[in-house]
Formats: C-alpha cells, sequence, structure tokens
C-alpha cells in the first residue's frame, strides 16, 4: 500500500514538474492563423501544447464574455473592438511588453495598435495579421463595379452579395461621401451618418441576392457565378482567382477598410508564458510567412513578405497600388454603445420590403 | 426503518432526473431571467428593471418578427399534418409486417445524417445553378436558371421536412391502436369514407395529432438553422434575432428578454391550440 502510495507520488512529481513549463496554450482565433505545420514547430521547439479554436470577433468576445475572460489564454480579436470591450466587459489583461520582443513587430504597426487599444493607461493588444476589405468581382461580367454605391447599379441586379454587418454601413457611408469613423465619438452625426445610409441599403435591397454569413457561403456563390459582386475581404479574392483569373479583390474607390487582427490576453487565462512564448513564435519572419502562405494575409512581422509565395504577392500587387494602399481606411476604436445604433439600423434593412 | 431505506432508494432514483432539471434546467433559466431584468444604463453599469421588455412591445419590428415566426410555424405544423397524416395512416392501417417496418424506417433515414447536412442538400437541390434547376431547364421547361432558394418557400419546405417524422411517429402509435373492426363496423353501418375518418379515423387519432402538432411547432419555432441557411434577405426569424443579440450586438439583456419572451409566448400559443382542439396537455402525452 505505502509502496505503490509513493510509486504514485513519484508519478506526480515526474508529471508535475515539467509542467511548470510546458503549458497548454489555449488559442482562439480565427481559421488558417495557426496551420498545422507552425503548431508542430512551436510545440516542437518550445514543449508547449496548442489547443485551437476557431471564431470571429463577435464571438470571441462573445465566448470571453460567458466566462469573464477565462477558458482560452490567447485570444485575436480584431484591434477595433478592444478597448470597448475591455470597457465594457473587463475581460482582457493588459500586455507585458517586457516580455514581449518588440523588435520583431513593424514598428508603426505596434504603436497603432498600442494607441487603438489603450485602456485606462494600459496597452491591451499587439498586432499580428492585417488585411481589408472591399469588393470581390467577377471583372468579365461586373467590370463597372468599382465602389460599394456601384454594387446598387442596374446592370449587375440580383447577383449581388454583401453582408448585413457594420463594414457594409461604413463602406456604404464613405462611398456615399460621408465620413463615418470621423463622427465615431459624435452620436447624433453617427445616427444621421446611419440614416442615410439605412435608405440607400433599403433601396437598394432589390439587387441583393442574398446577405451572406460566412466567407465559404459568398465564395461559394462567387465561384459558381450566382453572385458576379460582392462586397468581401481581400483573401477570399485571391483564393478564387487562383480558381478562376476573373474574379478578383478590388479595392474600392472610397477606399478599401482596413483591419488589424490583435493579440490579446484573456482575463483568467492560465498559461501566460506559452502565450507570450508563441507570440514571439509566430513573429519571426520565416513564421509570419508560414502564415501569410495559410491565411492568405501579411503579418505585423518585420520582413514577414520575404517567405511569402509569388502568386499571393503579385494577386495583392493587383489588387493595391500605391493609391490604393494609402487610401484604406483603417477601423478606429468602436465606441461602447456604437454597435447598438447600427444593430437597430441592420435591424430595420433587413425588416424592409 | 424499512421505510427510510425505501425513502432513500427513492430519493437517489431521483438524484438524477432532479440534478438534471435543477443544473441544467431551471438554474440557466433563473440566470437568464436576471440578466433579462438588468437594463444598461453605462459600461458596467446596470438597472434593475423591465425595458428589455417593454422594447419588445414597443418596437413593432420585434413583435411583428415574433408574429411572423408564429404564423409560419403554425404553417409549417398544418402541412407537416397534412402531409404526414396519409402516410401514418398508410403505414399504420395498409400495410404490415416487413412491409411496414420498411416504411418506417425509410422515414427515418433522413434524420441519421445532422440537420445541417439535410438542410445543406436542400441548398443544392434549390439554389439557382443546383440540381432542380438544371433539370428544369434541361427538359425545356424554362429558359434560364431559377433560383428557388433565399425565399419563405424555401424555409417552408425545409421546416416540413425537418419535422415530418415528429408527426409521423405519433399518429402511426395512435392510428396502430385504433381496432380495424371499429372501421369495418363503420362501413357495415353505411358509413362513407369521408365520415368514417371524420367520426372515427380523426377522433381516435386526436391525441396523437395534437401531440405531433405540438411537437412540430415548436421544433419550428425554435428552429436556427433552416430559416439563416434557405431563407432570403427579408426572412427574420425569431432564433435568429435572439442569436443576433446575444452575439453580434452584446446585448445579452434584451437577448434573454426575447428568450424568456419566446417561451411565454409559445407556451401561450399551445395552451390556446389544446383550448381550441379540446384537448388536455396529459391526456394528448400521456396516450401516445
Amino acid at each position: 500500500m505505502n509502496k505503490s502510495l509513493l510509486v504514485s507520488l513519484i508519478a506526480i512529481a515526474a508529471l508535475a514538474a515539467p509542467m511548470s513549463q510546458a503549458e497548454t496554450l489555449r488559442l482562439l482565433t480565427w481559421g488558417g492563423y495557426a496551420p498545422e505545420d507552425v503548431i508542430a514547430k512551436f510545440e516542437a521547439e518550445t514543449g508547449h501544447t496548442v489547443e485551437v479554436t476557431t471564431s470571429n470577433n463577435e464571438e470571441m468576445i462573445a465566448k470571453l464574455r460567458a466566462t469573464n475572460g477565462g477558458g482560452f489564454d490567447l485570444a485575436q480579436p480584431s484591434q477595433d473592438r478592444i478597448s470597448s470591450a475591455q470597457e465594457e466587459f473587463g475581460i482582457y489583461k493588459p500586455i507585458d511588453m517586457s516580455r514581449v520582443n518588440a523588435e520583431l513587430f513593424i514598428p508603426s504597426m505596434l504603436s497603432a495598435t498600442a494607441g487603438n487599444t489603450t485602456y485606462d493607461g494600459e496597452v491591451y493588444g499587439l498586432p499580428h495579421v492585417w488585411g481589408t476589405s472591399g469588393l470581390v468581382v467577377n471583372t468579365a461580367e461586373a467590370g463597372d463595379v468599382r465602389d460599394y454605391t456601384d454594387l446598387c447599379d442596374a446592370s449587375v441586379a440580383g447577383k449581388v452579395s454583401y453582408r448585413l454587418k457594420r463594414p457594409t454601413l461604413i463602406g456604404f457611408a464613405y462611398s456615399m461621401g460621408l465620413d463615418p469613423f470621423a463622427a465615431y465619438g459624435d452620436t447624433e452625426a453617427y445616427q444621421d451618418i446611419l440614416d442615410q445610409v439605412e435608405a440607400k441599403l433599403t433601396e437598394c435591397k432589390p439587387n441583393v441576392k442574398t446577405y451572406w454569413g460566412g466567407g465559404d457561403e459568398i465564395k461559394n456563390l462567387l465561384r459558381s457565378g450566382e453572385v458576379i459582386a460582392s462586397m468581401a475581404w481581400d483573401t477570399g479574392g485571391w483564393q478564387l482567382n487562383a480558381d478562376n483569373p476573373d474574379i478578383t479583390f478590388v479595392a474600392p474607390e472610397a477606399g478599401a477598410l482596413g483591419w488589424i487582427d490583435t493579440f490579446v490576453l484573456p482575463a483568467r487565462g492560465r498559461a501566460d508564458d506559452a502565450a507570450y512564448d508563441w507570440i514571439n513564435f509566430v513573429m519571426q519572419p520565416e513564421i509570419a510567412a508560414m502564415i501569410t502562405n495559410t491565411a492568405g494575409n501579411f503579418t505585423a512581422a518585420v520582413d514577414g513578405d520575404a517567405g511569402v509565395n509569388a502568386d499571393l504577392k503579385a494577386r495583392y500587387q493587383g489588387s493595391f497600388d500605391q493609391e490604393a494602399i494609402d487610401n484604406i481606411k483603417w477601423y478606429p476604436p468602436v465606441p461602447a454603445g456604437l454597435e447598438a445604433m447600427e444593430g437597430s439600423t441592420l435591424d430595420r434593412i433587413n425588416a424592409a420590403n | 426503518m424499512s421505510s427510510d431505506t425505501s425513502r432513500l432508494g427513492l430519493y437517489l432514483l431521483l438524484a438524477p432526473i432532479f440534478l438534471w432539471l435543477t443544473v441544467l434546467i431551471i438554474l440557466p433559466h433563473v440566470g437568464l431571467f436576471i440578466v433579462s431584468i438588468s437594463e444598461k444604463v453605462g459600461p458596467r453599469d446596470y438597472d434593475t428593471g423591465f425595458a428589455n421588455y417593454a422594447a419588445f412591445f414597443t418596437e413593432p419590428l420585434y413583435w411583428r418578427t415574433f408574429a411572423r415566426t408564429t404564423i409560419m410555424s403554425v404553417l409549417a405544423t398544418v402541412l407537416t399534418l397534412i402531409l404526414g397524416f396519409p402516410i401514418a395512416y398508410y403505414i399504420a392501417k395498409l400495410t404490415k409486417g416487413r412491409a411496414k417496418t420498411t416504411l418506417f424506417l425509410m422515414c427515418m433515414i433522413p434524420f441519421w445524417v445532422s440537420e445541417l447536412v439535410r438542410t445543406f442538400g436542400w441548398m443544392i437541390l434549390l439554389r439557382e445553378t443546383g440540381v432542380f434547376s438544371n433539370l428544369l431547364q434541361y427538359l425545356g421547361l424554362v429558359t434560364g436558371p431559377v433560383e428557388m432558394l433565399y425565399n419563405d418557400a424555401a424555409i417552408m419546405v425545409g421546416l416540413v421536412y425537418t419535422s415530418i417524422l415528429f408527426m409521423v411517429v405519433p399518429l402511426v402509435t395512435t392510428l396502430d391502436s385504433l381496432d380495424d373492426s371499429l372501421i369495418e363496423a363503420g362501413y357495415d353501418l353505411g358509413g362513407t369514407n369521408t365520415s368514417i375518418m371524420r367520426e372515427i379515423v380523426i377522433p381516435h387519432a386526436m391525441p396523437g395529432i395534437v401531440s405531433g402538432c405540438i411537437v412540430v411547432f415548436m421544433l419550428s419555432l425554435g428552429n436556427y438553422l433552416t430559416p439563416i441557411l434557405l431563407g432570403g434577405k427579408d426572412s427574420l426569424w425569431f432564433t435568429g434575432m435572439i442569436y443576433t443579440q446575444f452575439i453580434t450586438r452584446f446585448n445579452w439583456e434584451l437577448g434573454s428578454a426575447f428568450g424568456f419572451l419566446l417561451l411565454a409566448l409559445s407556451s401561450l400559443v399551445v395552451f390556446l391550440g389544446l383550448k381550441v382542439s379540446g384537448q388536455s396537455l396529459s391526456n394528448t402525452m400521456g396516450r401516445s
């Protein structure tokens, strides 16, 4: 009896000893941001294990809110959704910059993200992957679609799809000559913009085939030719371009909408060591290139584009000239409460006949 | 002493169901109710009140969506009954032995795959570049591609398909228990097909009809996948609205209130249905 107790104690001690260093990293991220080969390399190098859950911005926040920031050790929401979520729900913990290898990050992006994710004097986010949303168009059939409002043109009637979400409101507002980001802080001005966009989108509704919900859905619609012009992410357009050269991502005249997905630490995450190890690992140029090759989007890593395959680079350059890059509208942090206003606008558009 | 042991045994036997009810049903609902009566004043600042419930009645969009969902669910229930009754009657009364088992099994086979897969199946059939559209073009019945997806009819097809089994099973059970000699006696006494159906079969099957209708209605009303995937740009469904409030709007307070309203209002509809059909819940649920 005593002997077996001793043996099991030793066994527990033996198990527990490496546990203090090797942890399980529960990563809440987007599809493509944690490819298998990167995980395998990370596990071999550090001894940590990685469990990946893929999600999207809203679900990430909802999941963390449900557990008061528990259940995950590292999450990757977009930078504009961090400070307001922190203000309302307190689901993140501040980044300890001394544990991050800042040299791996492109300095301008690091400081911009730090500025956008500061709440109460603490920085909550580090930049990882960035990209844009704009138009994905079948250029052979809808070559005239160059701006968001062109989706309402009679020539593409019934063959248009976009999401009924906030990027659509923002994109249309810019296309209509308004400046929604400048009005973020001014509730009345923003409501005025929303009302104008609502009128436009309601008028545009007969043109729409369906409002898409997931990335695969819109890719299917475009691939089958049922939809020839849509509002979607740049990567979706480039992936389709590989199958059908007519379909590609077009940076709208009013400006593509730029987002940066970040690293944040959930408030009750348990494996901070593994989380910082992961951040410092994936920001290395060669790993960043591996992620870009699977996710299709570029990263905030210094020299991260060096190892990216030539096709993707060519597609990127085909969609963005320097002017289009300068014209990207980067999402500023969303003030708390703005979603409720946008929500009722979207509801009304959805219900309108 | 012996009564003490038997009482302990009773408690132990009750424990799983009691735990299940408390932990998985009652506690979450209490939590949901507490969330639903908190009103958001500002970040991390909440008041207690019924403003979320009031919002449902003051904002026409919300109760209209609920009304729409209810009406469509009732319609789906009626269609399922109309389709399911002949099937159930055929299985219960006109087939015997092996044929009966085979037919019953065939009704169940689609339910061996998940609802998501079944719904995707319908999307493949109905979409513009889908099977039906191509078939119609091949047969020369239409000239261009036809879009059959993304409208209310597609939702209806999906709902009926998803829930028909839940109508057929209770109907087969009740119709099985109807003695054939009663029908024969009806014919002997000069009854016509319609009068026998009206006077003998339907009254006997009533508990099965009502319990099938309740289940189908509840399944349709609470369905999320089918309306979202098959429905078009105007097709708001109440469960979709609850999802939106919780996930995309971060408005758990309103979402919880909607959840409770769905529970209360759907119970009310079922209650009215029972009253109208002259059945009681214990009668319908007890017999089928």
